[in-house]
C-alpha cells in the first residue's frame, strides 16, 4: 500500500457516561522544579514549560525553591478572596436561574488563577482579564454592589446598560474593560505595556486568556509583539481543559504544553499548577520582577479545570462526564489553601465555617443594596436616551437627530398610553 | 412535509446535502460532538463521522481560511461562525480571499464555501451577540449574502447556497429560530408549527438565490424587509391599518431588483426596514436602487426604519429594536405625504 494521509481528529479522554481520565496531565512533584534567576535567558530555561511548578504538597506543606514564604495573614487574605469569589459566583448563578439577570459566567475551581496572580502584582499594574477572572476585582477591593449592578444593567451600572453581565471595567482600579469577543485583550495588554516602557514607568501589564481562545490570531500577535519589544507584560494562559464543548486538544494541547509556545517566540514559558495558590503567586512574582527589570514578557500556563459550565447558556453534561471535576488531580484551590493554613496551625474548620457564613451574609447584603438601584423588570431604570452617548466624545448630528426622534417616539407613546419599548425580559 | 422550526430546517438542509454529496463537510466551533450552541448541527457528526463534521479550534480566521483551502481542493465546506458578532477575525479571509479567489486567478481557482452565522438581537445578547452586519458583506464584490425569514426558505436557500459554486454568507436571524417574532416581547412566543412556512419538505428542494418574494400583496405601500423584520412588518401593517405589500428581500446580494421595483412602481410608496444600524446600512442600497427605477411612480419619499446608529445595548434592546410601532409610524407618514 502506498502511504496516504489520514485526518487526525483530537478526541477527549472521556465523554458523558465514561470514567474521567486525566492521565494526560503531566504533574511534577511539589518542590521539584528549580527556580531560575529572573534574569535567565529564555532559551536557558525552556524546561520550565514542560514541568509543573508546584509548592503545596499532598501533606499540605509548602516546599521547594518556589515557596513565596508568605505570612499567614496574607494567606488568610488570599483564602478570603477566593472564598468570596466563589460565593459571589454561586449567588449570581442562582440569581440568573431565577431570571433576575440575563446571563452569568462562573470561575469556580479557577479562583487561584485570578486571586493569587492579582495579589502578587501591585495595585498600579494594569490588568486585562478575560470574562472569567472576577477574582481580580475582589483582590483589588471592588465593592460587590458595583459588580452586581453591572449584571443588573441598572442605574448604578458602570457600563450604563450597554454590556452583558460580567463585562466589567474599573478605571481607577486599573482593570481594563472586558470584551465579549475572545482574545482581543491579549495584544492590547502588550500595547499598554509597550506604552509604559515608552513612558519609562515602573508598572507592568498582565492579561488572561483561555487555552481555547489562544487559538485566535490575537494570542499570536500578542506573543510576537511582546517578544519583539520585550514588553513588560505577563501573559497568563488559563488552561481549564474545556472551551465550551471542545477539550484542550482542539486548542493544540495534544502535542505540546501551552507554555511551550513561549520559547517558540523567545519568551520564557512557565507551566504552573493553577490550583496551587502559592505556586501561582510565586510564578507571577517571578514574571513581574523580570518584567520590571526590563527582562521582558513571560507566558504562564495555569493548569486548572473549569468546574462550572462555560456560562449559564451551557450544559456540560452533554459533552463531559458529570463528576469529572471530582477526579481532577490538582484538586480545589480553596480547599488546598485552607488545608495548608490548617497544617500551619493558622486556621481551623470552625473559623472557615464562620468566614463562609460572614461572606454569605455580605453577598446577601450587597445583593439587597444592588437591587435598590433597579432590577431587570422593575425601576429605577437608566434613561434609554443615554444609549446615544459615549459613541463619540462629542455627539455628531446624525446621532443627535436619532436621539430626538427616540425622545419624540417615547413622548408620543406615553401620551397614547402604550409602552414604546416594553421592558419585559425575553419570554 | 414535516413541521420544522428554523434550526431543524437548517439541520435538515445540511443533513440532505451531507447525504447527497460526499464533498460536503461542516466545520466550526462546537458543531461536532456537541451539535452547535444553537443545536443546528445536532446529530450530524454521529451520522456522518468526524471527518465530515469537524469541531475546530476557536479561531474564525482559521475556520474560514481552512474552509477556503478545503473548497479549493474539491470539498464543499459549510463553516459555522457561532455568532455573526464573532465573524470579524475572519473578515480578511472573506473579503480579500474568499470573495476574490475566482477573479484574481481568472477562474482557475475558486472556493465554494458557505458561511452560516446567527445574527440579530432580541435575546438579551448585548453588543457582542446581537449584531446584523449584512451590509458589510453585501458591499464586497464576489460573495452572495442571504437572510431567510422562515424555516421553508431557510432550508431551500441553504441547499441552494451549498449546491452553488460561489461563496455565500448565510445569516440566520436567531430571534426567529423557534418561531416568527413580530417585535412584541410581551406576547407569548408563537412556534413555527402554527405558521404555514413551518411546513418543510423532508427531502431535497431548493429556493433559488437572487429572488425576493412578495409575502403579502397590497396596493397602498410597499414594505421591503428581510429576516425577523418580515414578521415585524406584518404586525406593523396590521397596526397601521394600511393595505401594504410586503416584499421579503431574502437574497441581499445578488438583489432581485425586478420584484422590488414592480411592487414599488405599483404602490407608489415604499418603506425599507432592517434591524441593522441605519447609517451606511443596506437600506440605503435598497432606497437608491428602487428610486432609480421608480422615481416617476413615487408619491412620497422612501423612508427607512432601522436600528439606531449605536451598538446594541443590553439594557435597552427593545428601545433599540425597530419594532412595529416605529414601522407603523413610518407607514402612516408615507401614506400622509402628498
Amino acid at each position: 500500500m502506498p502511504p496516504r494521509s489520514r485526518l487526525h481528529v483530537p478526541s477527549p479522554p472521556a465523554r458523558p457516561g465514561q470514567e474521567p481520565d486525566f492521565s494526560y496531565v503531566q504533574i511534577s512533584p511539589a518542590g521539584a522544579v528549580a527556580r531560575p534567576d529572573v534574569t535567565a535567558r529564555a532559551r536557558d530555561i525552556e524546561d520550565l514549560a514542560l514541568q509543573m511548578v508546584r509548592v503545596l504538597g499532598d501533606d499540605h506543606r509548602a516546599v521547594g525553591p518556589w515557596n513565596p514564604h508568605l505570612e499567614p495573614e496574607e494567606l488568610q487574605v488570599g483564602l478570603r478572596h477566593m472564598l468570596l469569589t466563589r460565593l459571589f459566583d454561586d449567588r449570581m448563578q442562582k440569581i440568573q436561574r431565577q431570571g433576575r439577570i440575563s446571563f452569568y459566567i462562573k470561575s469556580t475551581g479557577e479562583e487561584a488563577v485570578a486571586v493569587a496572580a492579582g495579589m502578587a502584582l501591585t495595585p498600579r499594574d494594569m490588568l486585562f482579564p478575560s470574562y472569567r477572572q472576577q477574582g481580580l476585582q475582589v483582590v483589588r477591593g471592588r465593592n460587590l454592589v458595583d459588580l452586581m449592578c453591572q449584571c443588573l444593567s441598572n442605574t448604578r451600572d458602570m457600563c450604563k446598560g450597554r454590556q452583558m453581565p460580567i463585562m466589567y471595567h474599573w478605571g481607577s482600579g486599573n482593570i481594563f474593560s472586558i470584551s465579549g469577543n475572545l482574545a482581543t485583550q491579549f495584544p492590547q495588554a502588550v500595547g499598554w505595556a509597550m506604552a509604559a516602557a515608552i513612558k519609562g514607568e515602573d508598572h507592568i501589564a498582565a492579561s488572561w486568556i483561555g487555552e481555547g481562545s489562544s487559538a485566535e490570531a490575537d494570542f499570536h500577535y500578542a506573543m510576537n509583539f511582546a517578544a519583539v519589544y520585550q514588553a513588560p507584560v505577563i501573559l497568563n494562559l488559563v488552561n481549564n481543559q474545556w472551551a465550551i464543548s471542545t477539550f484542550q486538544g482542539f486548542a493544540g494541547g495534544e502535542h505540546n504544553t501551552f507554555a511551550q509556545r513561549g520559547p517558540g517566540y523567545g519568551i520564557p514559558g512557565i507551566r504552573v499548577d493553577g490550583n496551587d495558590f502559592l505556586a501561582v503567586y510565586a510564578v507571577t512574582q517571578w514574571a513581574a520582577q523580570r518584567a520590571r527589570q526590563s527582562g521582558g514578557p513571560t507566558l504562564i500556563e495555569h493548569v486548572t479545570y473549569r468546574a462550572a459550565a462555560h456560562s449559564t447558556s451551557d450544559d456540560p453534561s452533554r459533552y463531559r462526564p458529570k463528576e469529572e471535576w471530582r477526579a481532577w488531580p490538582l484538586g480545589d484551590p480553596v480547599e488546598r489553601l485552607k488545608d495548608h493554613l490548617i497544617a500551619l496551625g493558622e486556621w481551623t474548620q470552625e473559623r472557615h465555617t464562620a468566614l463562609e457564613k460572614d461572606l454569605e451574609a455580605h453577598v446577601t447584603a450587597c445583593w439587597k443594596e444592588a437591587e435598590t438601584y433597579g432590577t431587570l423588570s422593575g425601576g429605577p431604570s437608566l434613561d434609554p436616551l443615554t444609549m446615544f452617548e459615549d459613541i463619540f466624545k462629542e455627539m455628531p448630528p446624525n446621532l443627535a437627530r436619532e436621539r430626538d426622534e427616540m425622545r419624540a417616539l417615547r413622548a408620543a407613546a406615553q401620551a397614547s398610553g402604550q409602552s414604546a419599548a416594553p421592558r419585559a425580559h425575553e419570554g | 412535509m414535516a413541521r420544522m422550526n428554523m434550526v431543524q430546517a437548517l439541520n435538515s438542509a445540511m443533513d440532505v446535502m451531507l447525504e447527497r454529496d460526499p464533498r460536503v463537510v461542516v466545520l466550526g466551533e462546537d458543531v461536532g460532538f456537541f451539535g452547535g450552541v444553537f443545536r443546528a448541527t445536532e446529530g450530524l457528526q454521529r451520522k456522518y463521522g468526524e471527518h465530515r463534521v469537524l469541531d475546530t479550534p476557536i479561531a474564525e480566521g482559521g475556520i474560514i481560511g481552512a474552509a477556503i483551502g478545503m473548497g479549493a481542493n474539491g470539498l464543499k465546506p459549510i463553516a459555522e461562525i457561532q455568532f455573526a458578532d464573532y465573524i470579524y477575525p475572519g473578515f480578511d479571509q472573506i473579503v480579500s480571499e474568499l470573495a476574490r479567489l475566482r477573479y484574481r486567478s481568472a477562474g482557475e481557482f475558486a472556493a465554494p464555501v458557505t458561511i452560516r452565522t446567527p445574527c440579530g438581537g432580541g435575546i438579551r445578547g448585548g453588543q457582542t451577540h446581537s449584531q446584523s452586519p449584512e451590509a458589510l458583506f453585501a458591499h464586497v464584490c464576489g460573495i452572495k449574502v442571504v437572510m431567510p425569514s422562515n424555516p421553508y426558505d431557510a432550508k431551500g436557500l441553504l441547499i441552494s447556497a451549498i449546491e452553488g459554486e460561489d461563496p455565500v454568507v448565510f445569516f440566520e436571524p436567531k430571534r426567529i429560530y423557534n418561531g416568527p417574532f413580530d417585535g412584541d416581547p410581551h406576547k407569548p412566543a408563537t412556534p413555527w408549527s402554527s405558521h404555514p412556512r413551518g411546513e418543510v419538505p423532508e427531502g431535497h428542494f431548493t429556493v433559488p438565490l437572487g429572488r425576493a418574494e412578495v409575502v403579502r400583496e397590497g396596493r397602498d405601500v410597499s414594505v421591503l424587509a428581510y429576516g425577523t423584520m418580515v414578521h415585524v412588518a406584518e404586525a406593523a401593517v396590521r397596526m397601521a391599518g394600511v393595505d401594504a405589500e410586503i416584499v421579503d428581500v431574502r437574497s441581499i446580494a445578488p438583489l432581485d431588483l425586478d420584484t422590488l421595483c414592480t411592487s414599488v412602481c405599483k404602490t407608489g410608496r415604499c418603506v425599507v426596514i432592517h434591524e441593522a444600524t441605519r447609517f451606511g446600512g443596506y437600506g440605503a442600497e435598497l432606497v437608491a436602487s428602487v428610486q432609480e427605477q421608480c422615481f416617476w411612480n413615487l408619491e412620497a419619499p422612501i423612508l427607512r426604519v432601522a436600528g439606531w446608529d449605536t451598538p446594541y445595548p443590553h439594557a435597552f434592546e427593545w428601545d433599540y429594536f425597530p419594532g412595529p410601532h416605529r414601522v407603523a409610524a413610518a407607514l402612516k407618514s408615507v401614506m400622509e405625504a402628498k
